[in-house]
């Protein structure tokens, strides 16, 4: 418990982008215990030139609540040394950068699972909507959640001891 | 309480927020639903499946077998797409 209370992971909810190079290094800036550090990128597509942006609608007071809820399931379930997650929202054209996660560990299997498991997490919890803004100018629909999505968040579900 | 509405459920209804105060037969969230939805068209076109509908209370996800006594906020949405 005192390890997790310890743990400080870095949750941002923002308008702005984020250098992933450079969010990745001052997650391990000044360490030498990290062994592994794993970082993920999710971008808008264009959807084959259909899709001119994204705009992410979102729950401010509980956005951040539950970013924080999700690093600190994932800080439970692996020995890491530090976590990273940041989502925008807002207009995001196709192209820009939306999230991105990074775990750190002292070995590799531990920093990969954490990050594939925020990921799986924060798209069935998070409370983030999208909406496309076509190409042609006009407003899109509103995404749709895929399947896949919570299956894979079930998954880890079905992984508790 | 405050009720909160996002994405296609705040575009349904109209707005993203407003001052409820329900009766007290309105126990549970999904109460709450049914009493919302019997509003006007506007409601019950956004609460038309009400299996589609997630809801937090004071910012914690909650099903909607879920009492609402006490809540100070209460939010609607469709399932999330973040990510």
């Amino acid at each position: 418990m005192d390890e997790i209370s310890a743990f400080r992971p870095t949750i941002r909810v923002q308008t702005e982008d984020f250098d992933p190079g450079a969010e990745a290094q001052a997650l391990a800036s000044g360490r030498a215990d990290i062994g592994a550090l794993v970082s993920f990128v999710g971008l808008c597509r264009d959807e084959g030139g259909r899709l001119a942006a994204l705009e992410i609608e979102h729950y401010g007071a509980m956005a951040e609540r539950e970013l924080a809820l999700v690093a600190r399931e994932a800080a439970s379930r692996w020995p890491l040394s530090g976590l990273v997650i940041i989502h925008r929202y807002g207009s995001i054209p196709a192209g820009a950068r939306i999230v991105f996660v990074a775990a750190a560990a002292v070995h590799r299997r531990e920093a990969f699972a954490a990050a594939n498991f925020l990921m799986d997490y924060l798209k069935t919890r998070a409370p983030f909507w999208k909406r496309a803004h076509l190409s042609d100018g006009t407003a899109g629909e509103w995404v749709e959640p895929r399947g896949e999505d919570e299956a894979a968040a079930a998954r880890w579900r079905a992984d508790e001891p | 309480m405050k009720a909160l509405y996002f994405a296609w459920v705040r575009e349904r209804i109209g707005k993203g927020e407003e001052e409820i105060d329900p009766p007290e037969g309105v126990a549970t969230v999904g109460d709450l639903i049914a009493w919302l939805a019997a509003r006007d068209e506007n409601y019950a076109y956004a609460f038309e499946r009400a299996s589609a509908i997630r809801a937090a209370i004071d910012h914690a996800h909650v099903k909607h077998d879920a009492k609402i006594g006490g809540a100070r906020e209460i939010a609607f949405f469709p399932p999330m797409t973040g990510g």
